[in-house]
């Protein structure tokens, strides 16, 4: 069975993600030998999941963390009633 | 970014919390917190309004822990509660209605690739670009919302499917076609405007010819 390039493209994140079975992966990758333009849009759809992924893209807002801790601090310090303390529980 | 604590290691400083070791659940959901307030943001679309709703979602964790059963991860579970909070202030905020969670039907859009003949590689390096950062955050902030969420968990914050689609509420195959989809946006919307980035090609002794 030949696979054309739509059936590739309805595949292609199962694909990177290595979520195919063994014969979809190698009719795919059959495909890719002789199709510049699958291999392209594999190529750059995974380029584009590595550097969406990449830390430095989002970042959290300057002191969120100190800002958030210190709610909690008060949440803690405020000695909940919602958290009782049971011993040896 | 996925340095989750082991189950293990988290069922323990669980238990020493509710024993009264209160001062643990600061590192308990310090891991925690980037996924929080990144899925917040991608909810309401605010940065005030997301980080106010992660400090809420935080101290409702912390009163709520004992409700922790330790049937999923700790990290799958503040986040579903984390999504239940943005979803209350949306909804306070009915005046949304482009976006509203109503309004986007799973099958809206064309999810065809950008069609390209050649592509070369955008290498990680380029990152330190502020430019090239900014337009791969525009890019996910333009899905719409039931893509953008699941690319934030599964591909930014590098959750398995099952662990996304406890935390969205939604089934596995919801999760992969979802995906597959936020996948296919941000290869149409990025390809075009990505190869301006591409490095000259370079072989390994310099300028290549």
């Amino acid at each position: 069975m030949r696979i054309d390039c739509r059936h590739v493209w309805e595949h292609i994140s199962a694909y990177i993600d290595g979520d195919v079975d063994a014969n979809l992966r190698a009719e795919i990758d059959k495909h890719l030998e002789t199709c510049e333009i699958c291999s392209a849009v594999i190529d750059s759809t995974r380029n584009v999941v590595v550097l969406v992924a990449d830390n430095r893209v989002f970042e959290l807002p300057a002191g969120f963390s100190e800002r958030l801790h210190a709610r909690l601090d008060r949440e803690i310090a405020s000695g909940g009633d919602s958290i009782p303390h049971v011993p040896g529980a | 970014m996925s340095n989750q604590p082991s189950p293990e290691l988290e069922a323990e400083c669980i238990r020493r919390i509710l024993d009264g070791e209160a001062y643990l659940f600061h590192s308990l959901f310090q891991p925690c917190e980037k996924s929080v307030y990144f899925l917040l943001l991608s909810l309401l679309r605010n940065e005030a309004e997301a980080e106010d709703a992660a400090q809420e979602t935080a101290v409702k964790v912390y009163r709520n822990l004992r409700l922790f059963r330790g049937e999923s991860r700790f990290r799958t579970w503040v986040l579903s509660i984390a999504r239940n909070e943005g979803l209350a202030r949306l909804r306070k905020l009915q005046n949304r209605r482009e976006d509203s969670l109503d309004a986007i039907t799973e099958d809206a859009g064309d999810f065809t690739p950008a069609i390209l003949t050649s592509w070369r590689e955008i290498p990680a390096e380029e990152l330190e670009r502020q430019e090239l950062r900014r337009m791969l955050r525009e890019a996910i902030e333009g899905l719409p919302e039931i893509y953008r969420n699941v690319i934030l968990l599964r591909d930014i914050e590098e959750m398995d499917v099952r662990e996304t689609a406890a935390a969205l509420g939604i089934s596995e195959a919801a999760v992969k076609v979802r995906l597959h989809r936020a996948r296919a946006l941000l290869q149409r919307t990025l390809s075009p405007r990505l190869k301006s980035f591409a490095p000259r090609k370079r072989g390994l002794f310099g300028w290549a010819g």
